[in-house]
């Protein structure tokens, strides 16, 4: 379909996904960007945060900490040194990660400081849709 | 000829023996499949991560502001070798080739008056090299605590080799382990992890123009700490695999030799009883002639 493009993400250790999706949210370092099918072949390196991705079965969202993301017209690929899949994680992994993730803001230099409290609110955000 | 108990016992002991290495083996099988499929997961990431680096370190590597992890040192004089070896034995040649590779490369690099040294992954190869090379080690990592090779292992040991490079401890790193072939046949394997190296990109790869956020140079300085940790987690796989398969084939070489053995022990063991019964009749025939 032309409105659909193919969706990877994978970690050292396993594949975590790989299907279908129509728009890929990613938290780039420089910013957030949606990919859609068609995208302009782009490659990004990720700071910590969630990916969400809208497709035919629903949405679903990925906690990944860093790694980069190759956007293709056709494809997206996010490319995750740790990874999540929002469904599948259990609390205390995301909480462990929240804890983590306030150290890293409470502790950044004042450039990266609004991407590691954004990251803080994403995962608080996602904990509370678990509930 | 020995006595029909001691024979007895040897049996007993041979058969013993037969059924732990039988054991083993299957053990080793299980295990063999589980890190097969280790190994293969891994792979997507990796595959990606060489292939995105590759065409970065195209574009960018022949420029003078290239990453030193891309570029070197500038010089070859100091080598690090990187042995990652099992930590347990019975798993026939597989420790040895290794550490008869890299005894050469040794040699082959001293003879050209270069330094070496030798940082161990795995306890057998370190017992190995311990004896002619002391002198050369500066790490040993253990993980024979660790029951599954994790991503955190080998990101653990990039650090540590980062940070050594970094401290300017060497200008060259190779890393040593074996490729898994088949369950009886594993290649030991030589592998430059720093100045990385990379196959040249297909041409087709080089088609799709690529914008890149932030910077060719940012991303390929964010790149090349992980590709190191990517390329060993991936050397630690194989070698997983490789060690698995390894003592599998030797464990089934030494159940079909302990069968062998039994076989001939068995009919040594009858051969002798039935000498000492003839023995016997003789005695009785003759007493009864005698009388």
């Amino acid at each position: 379909m032309a409105d659909m493009m193919q969706f990877d993400l994978v970690s050292p250790e396993k594949r975590l996904a790989s299907f279908e999706a129509s728009s890929v949210q990613i938290p780039g370092a420089d910013g957030d960007l949606t990919a859609m099918p068609g995208h302009s072949p782009v490659i990004t390196t990720l700071r910590p945060g969630v990916v969400r991705v809208q497709s035919a079965d629903g949405d679903k969202s990925y906690v990944v900490t860093s790694g980069f993301v190759e956007v293709t017209a056709g494809s997206v690929s996010v490319i995750a040194e740790r990874a999540h899949a929002g469904d599948e994680v259990r609390k205390d992994d995301l909480s462990d990660l929240l804890e983590e993730a306030r150290a890293m803001a409470a502790s950044a230099e004042a450039d990266q400081k609004d991407g590691a409290e954004k990251f803080v609110a994403d995962l608080v955000q996602l904990l509370e849709d678990m509930d | 000829m020995p006595n029909l108990k001691d024979l007895k016992n040897r049996i007993e002991s041979v058969k013993s023996t037969r059924k732990i290495t039988k054991a083993m083996q299957m053990v080793a099988a299980a295990k063999l499949r589980r890190a097969q499929d280790a190994a293969e997961a891994g792979r997507p990431y990796a595959e990606r991560m060489q292939a995105v680096m590759g065409g970065l370190a195209a574009s960018v590597g022949n420029s003078d502001g290239a990453p030193r992890l891309l570029a070197g040192t500038g010089s070859d004089q100091t080598h690090l070798l990187v042995v990652m070896t099992a930590e347990r034995g019975l798993c026939g040649g597989f420790n040895s080739t290794i550490v008869r590779l890299v005894r050469s490369r040794i040699a082959d690099l001293q003879a050209h008056g270069k330094t070496v040294k030798l940082l161990t992954v795995g306890k057998k190869g370190r017992e190995q090299l311990k004896r002619d090379y002391a002198d050369l080690m500066v790490g040993h990592v253990d993980l024979s605590d660790v029951k599954r090779v994790g991503y955190a292992n080998a990101a653990e040991i990039a650090g540590d080799i980062l940070a050594r490079f970094d401290a300017g401890e060497f200008d060259v790193a190779s890393i040593y382990f074996n490729t898994f072939q088949s369950v009886i046949s594993q290649i030991p394997t030589e592998t430059q992890i720093i100045p990385a190296k990379f196959d040249a990109p297909e041409a087709d790869d080089a088609s799709t123009l690529y914008d890149y956020e932030p910077s060719e140079e940012a991303i390929l300085e964010d790149l090349l700490p992980r590709g190191v940790a990517t390329q060993i987690f991936s050397a630690l796989l194989e070698n997983g695999a490789s060690e698995q398969g390894a003592r599998m084939s030797a464990m089934d070489n030494a159940t079909r030799n302990a069968g062998e053995m039994i076989d001939k022990l068995t009919i040594e063991f009858n051969r002798s009883r039935q000498a000492v019964i003839t023995n016997e009749l003789i005695e009785i025939i003759s007493g009864a002639e005698a009388l």
